[in-house]
């Protein structure tokens, strides 16, 4: 910016005569700012810019200040249990004795099982929106998904638990396990409570934040493609996938992560439906436990410093993972966007 | 694509059969995801307007919690918690989070400013749940018991990344020449970014608020051991507060119908209050015209 170079011309006198004059302009604005302007330009100048970097520094600190509480209040757990916190099996916060690995197993697990669902959904509506659909239907139809990504999470497991838990238990599951039982991954009683609702919850929260990121990742590939594609006689499919979906690879898998990132970390909704059980069980229907919802449950009861500390320590471990998924993720989006921001989705 | 070399000497190269009617498959499998993701959606808001509309009264909106067994009750002090929370949430993170967005806009074109860019990125990754203990470990240690504030702590911590980068994105939209005239004019650059820049963003940057208050407003994770819950009223920050979330959740999960009722209830306020918000901001921002991206 070549902003600083500009003159200035009253920044040097002690009257800010012209200045007044000038800022008549906005003169409605004038008497909130009172108290700046009467120190004149260059300390009004010094003192915003630090005003504002307080601001900036204040996020930095913010993720600081969650690493610091994180690792302090793991430290117990860490001293008592080594390593061997992430690879036991026992929770059992009666005789003091932690193992997180069922829940590390439910936290990935139920993300995978949601990625598995929500990619080529989301794909296949951000190609649609992008490349396919009338252009009168664009704009309505990304609203509605954006509005997926609207609904609380709560509300996502109040549905869940009076609808989609009861028509996996009646018609989902049983069909599931009369066609493929075989695999083991189908068998059990089918409660509807179990791993497989929470991967599918998970995936329709995740939907609209991996076709959102993809649809923009599409919309930066360069026009000449698509029509250098269509020139060579590529018909529409080909077009889009040599000419498009090629060029966004980089991109898309940054979305696919983001959505990662969003399901490891998601506690509410999957909490009501997966059953809340420290097992690992090869059967999808049966239920499992994960990392936030071993949180969300027992971290106000917890008694005890040993225990407590050892749920921060599940705390410090979803941390790092989320923070590695997220910063790969962005890089792989900023690498296709050129640095334009993602817009956040909200 | 041997068809091509085929058929090389004509004019119009003919599409093979198969191509055609790989072409139409493709188009009918991304109709059916389109399909496939807008039912959940349908359905959600169908079912939430169907069991919250025959659930809602005025006793819903105006009193307090009854005890199991009791029936009717409201939740009219986890309305009001919320709205105590949220404004706690609101004046911790909005300036912050603004003046960020200010600091990278007008001074952060450089290393600095990527790392903080950066760090707003990963931080608005972070698990709302971890927010929450981490808000505990500040604020309910510190003061020995659960509290509005740290509930309203965590929700800061969580708007401030969202409206950084918003306000950021906004403010770069406002053109150069109009900084560079204000400049010409002798205005000092404070002033020129506060009176001029962000001015000219102020709807922008509203939408981003607006948007990182609906995604806060919902949150329910972050609460559970701050804010806690409550089943009296509370106006007090220092006390725990009911929130309409925190309220919904443990309805939901309680094996009685009345309270089954009242979360779908409790929902669908929530919902409505959230859809309007984010409903009104991107019409308000469709018709200012500029801040849209």
């Amino acid at each position: 910016m070549a902003i600083p170079s500009l003159p200035r011309p009253h920044m040097r006198g002690p009257e800010p005569v012209e200045s007044a004059k000038v800022s008549d302009v906005p003169a409605a604005r004038k008497r909130s700012f009172a108290f700046f302007h009467e120190i004149g330009g260059e300390t009004g100048d010094r003192v915003f810019k630090f005003l504002m970097l307080l601001c900036g520094l204040a996020v930095l600190a913010t993720l600081g200040l969650i690493v610091y509480q994180l690792v302090l209040r793991s430290g117990i757990s860490w001293h008592a249990f080594g390593f061997k916190f992430f690879a036991g099996h026992d929770w059992d916060p009666v005789n003091e004795q932690f193992g997180a690995l069922p829940f590390i197993y439910g936290t990935l697990v139920s993300s995978f099982l949601a990625l598995l669902i929500a990619v080529p959904l989301a794909i296949g509506v951000a190609v649609f929106t992008t490349e396919m659909c009338p252009p009168r239907l664009r704009g309505p139809l990304s609203f509605f998904v954006e509005l997926l990504a609207a609904i609380p999470s709560v509300v996502y497991g109040l549905w869940a638990i009076f609808v989609l838990v009861p028509i996996l238990s009646n018609y989902v599951e049983p069909f599931l396990s009369r066609t493929l039982g075989w695999t083991g991954l189908f068998t059990g009683a089918p409660y509807g409570i179990s791993m497989l609702a929470a991967g599918i919850i998970l995936a329709i929260m995740i939907i609209p934040i991996i076709s959102s990121i993809t649809r923009e990742v599409l919309m930066v590939v360069p026009q000449h493609q698509r029509e250098a594609a269509l020139a060579l006689g590529a018909t529409r499919w080909e077009m889009i996938r040599v000419g498009v979906l090629r060029n966004a690879r980089a991109g898309i898998m940054g979305g696919i992560i983001l959505g990662l990132g969003r399901a490891l970390g998601e506690t509410m909704a999957v909490t009501m439906v997966i059953g809340n059980r420290p097992e690992i069980a090869k059967s999808l229907f049966a239920p499992g436990y994960t990392m936030a919802s071993v949180l969300a449950n027992e971290f106000s009861e917890a008694t005890g410093d040993v225990y407590l500390s050892a749920l921060i320590e599940i705390g410090l471990a979803l941390f790092l993972v989320t923070i590695v998924v997220n910063a790969l993720a962005r890089l792989l989006v900023w690498t296709v966007t050129r640095g334009q921001p993602a817009r956040a989705h909200a | 694509m041997p068809e091509t070399a085929k058929s090389a000497g004509q004019t119009v190269l003919p599409i093979s059969l198969r191509r055609r009617i790989t072409d139409h498959v493709m188009t009918g499998v991304a109709v059916l995801t389109v399909i496939m993701v807008l039912v959940p959606l349908f359905a959600i808001f169908a079912y939430l307007v169907y069991r919250g509309v025959g659930s809602i009264n005025w006793a819903f909106l105006t009193q307090t919690p009854k005890p199991v067994g009791e029936s009717g009750g409201g939740m009219a002090n986890a309305i009001v918690g919320s709205g105590l929370i949220l404004a706690l949430a609101s004046i911790l993170g909005v300036p912050v989070g603004v003046g960020a967005g200010i600091y990278l806009a007008e001074f952060g074109r450089n290393r600095f400013g990527d790392v903080i860019r950066f760090t707003a990125d990963v931080l608005n990754g972070v698990p709302s749940i971890v927010i929450g203990i981490v808000a505990y470990s500040i604020v309910v240690l510190s003061q020995k018991h659960f509290s509005a504030l740290a509930g309203g702590v965590a929700l800061a911590i969580m708007m401030i990344p969202t409206i950084t980068r918003t306000t950021e994105e906004m403010l770069l939209l406002v053109p150069q020449a109009l900084r560079e005239a204000a400049y010409g004019l002798g205005i000092p650059r404070w002033r020129t970014t506060l009176s001029i820049t962000l001015r000219t963003a102020t709807s922008g940057v509203i939408t981003g608020i607006m948007l990182a208050f609906a995604r806060v407003a919902g949150e329910t994770a972050p609460l559970l051991f701050t804010a806690f819950g409550n089943q009296f009223w509370n106006l007090r920050t220092d006390q725990p507060t009911a929130a309409l979330p925190l309220q919904i959740f443990n309805y939901a999960i309680s094996p009685y119908d009345e309270w089954h009722r009242q979360a779908w209830a409790g929902a669908l306020v929530l919902i409505v209050l959230i859809v309007t918000a984010v409903a009104a901001v991107r019409f308000a921002v469709r018709r200012g015209g500029f801040g849209a991206a």
